[in-house]
């Protein structure tokens, strides 16, 4: 693959800087700074009500941080004040959440849901729309349930028709708010070898998960939050090495269930 | 032939008439009008901020918290006495339309907020407007829910029509009235009249029936 040659190469497609997220007295986020490096796959590790999450969430504007700023691309923008919808829009065209819940929409078949946003959004038009949509379906491996409603789907078909949806966004950056915990360990392997397709090609990806498998087998980077900070961040040899306390007694904790 | 088939058949064609004169397009016109504003008054109540949604709140306030009758007294008789004069038709339209409005504002209200949240995050995070998140996905699964609330709401409408005789409109109920008046057989008449706004609303029913199970053709519940 070749950059462009005049692509500002150095660029990061997401950078955040000092994020910082409340919700009411607890502090969610702290002066969180990270930059994704195009390419890779970045895995959120934690435990519960560390962040991670509400980390993902901010970047997507789902959550609207408090203070810091919020690059994709276009420059850092300062997401503590009141956003323009301008913005707002601007911001979340550059990354693409997929969700824990799938949140497909049930009224509209598997390739209905894939060439929704393509249609209204990028003007695209309903036979190139479908002829796409119907290749990421077969992306993710299900080319014969294009015309299947979503309860007809199982979980793990389900949350591969999201991604197979987020990737028709064509987006800078993929976001995983945890794929794979509302599925059966069998239907979840379903959708972690989709990640590692994906993550193979060079896609940039962010994941929080619980997987510490999946930590291992895909991820080139980890980074370990608790209580809304970031603790560690490196490679995952380097994350399975760690000799601090709260490092080891975290994979002991994750590894026993 | 037993004597209240007799009148039965006898006073049928009149009944009939009024039924058809009256009652129906008051109550789809009404009907259609209710919609329209119950939308609005959701949407308002939804999305648009103070002071205008306290409007829309006390609207369906004054509509659901008086009665009926009360308020096409007030139109029809009340509102002369401003300069305001209506036909009793259109008087009892408006009525209609108002307080089945207010009604159905909150089904369709109570339809949009029991969409779950993932389905608004999910068109958030794809990046669509909010209109095309209303209209392609709000819209089309609200549709589902709001349908029986809006079955029940029709109705009513159409029972409620029956008040209208008491703004001089000689609908399915008057007429009913006006022959119990001079065969004096009001048990036989009434019951006659009850069981044409039964067929009615039977019809109504199976339409809702019909409707409901196309909207919610892919959706397991």
């Amino acid at each position: 693959m070749s950059a462009p040659e005049n692509a500002p190469a150095a660029r990061p497609p997401l950078a955040v800087r000092g994020l910082r997220k409340a919700f009411g007295e607890l502090v969610a986020l702290e002066g969180v700074t990270l930059e994704i490096e195009r390419g890779t796959t970045t895995v959120l590790l934690g435990p519960s009500g560390s962040g991670k999450s509400t980390l993902l969430r901010c970047l997507n504007l789902l959550e609207k941080p408090d203070a810091g700023t919020l690059d994709l691309g276009d420059g850092p923008i300062e997401v503590g004040g009141r956003l323009p919808a301008r913005t707002v829009r601007q911001i979340r065209s550059r990354s693409t959440m997929v969700f824990q819940q799938f949140n497909l929409f049930p009224h509209l078949t598997a390739l209905g849901n894939v060439t929704l946003a393509p249609i209204e959004n990028l003007g695209i038009g309903r036979d190139e729309a479908e002829r796409r949509g119907r290749e990421l379906l077969g992306k993710v491996g299900l080319a014969d349930k294009a015309e299947a409603y979503p309860d007809r789907l199982s979980g793990g078909q389900q949350q591969r028709v999201a991604i197979a949806r987020a990737l028709a966004m064509d987006p800078d950056v993929l976001l995983f708010d945890e794929p794979t915990s509302a599925l059966d360990p069998e239907l979840a392997a379903e959708v972690v070898a989709v990640l590692a397709d994906l993550a193979a090609e060079q896609r940039t990806l962010v994941v929080v998960t619980h997987s510490l498998a999946f930590a291992q087998r895909v991820a080139d980077r980890v980074v370990f939050l608790e209580d809304g900070r970031i603790l560690q961040d490196g490679t995952p040899q380097e994350f399975f090495a760690s000799t601090d306390e709260r490092l080891r007694r975290f994979r002991e904790v994750i590894s026993s269930v | 032939m037993p004597r209240f088939l007799e009148l039965w058949i006898e006073s049928l064609p009149r009944l009939l008439a009024a039924l058809v004169q009256i009652t129906v397009p008051l109550s789809l016109l009404s009907f259609a009008i209710a919609l329209v504003i119950a939308v609005l008054v959701a949407l308002v109540r939804l999305y648009v901020p103070f002071p205008l949604n306290l409007v829309a709140w006390a609207y369906v306030q004054v509509f659901r918290g008086t009665p009926l009758v009360v308020q096409l007294f007030i139109v029809y008789f009340g509102l002369p006495r401003i300069g305001i004069e209506l036909e009793a038709f259109p008087a009892a339209v408006i009525t209609l339309a108002l307080n089945t409005g207010a009604y159905a504002s909150e089904a369709v209200r109570a339809s949009v907020l029991s969409i779950p949240r993932g389905q608004f995050e999910a068109a958030r995070s794809l990046n669509l407007s909010r209109t095309a998140t209303f209209r392609r996905v709000v819209a089309p699964q609200a549709m589902r829910i709001v349908l029986p609330p809006l079955a029940n709401d029709f109705i009513d409408l159409v029972k409620g029509t029956s008040l209208v005789f008491a703004i001089t409109l000689i609908d399915l109920f008057q007429v009913g009235r006006q022959i119990a008046a001079t065969n004096y057989e009001p048990l036989i008449m009434y019951t006659l009249v009850a069981l044409i706004y039964l067929v009615v609303v039977s019809l109504l029913s199976i339409g809702q029936n019909q409707l409901e199970r196309k909207v919610s053709a892919h959706v397991r519940t």
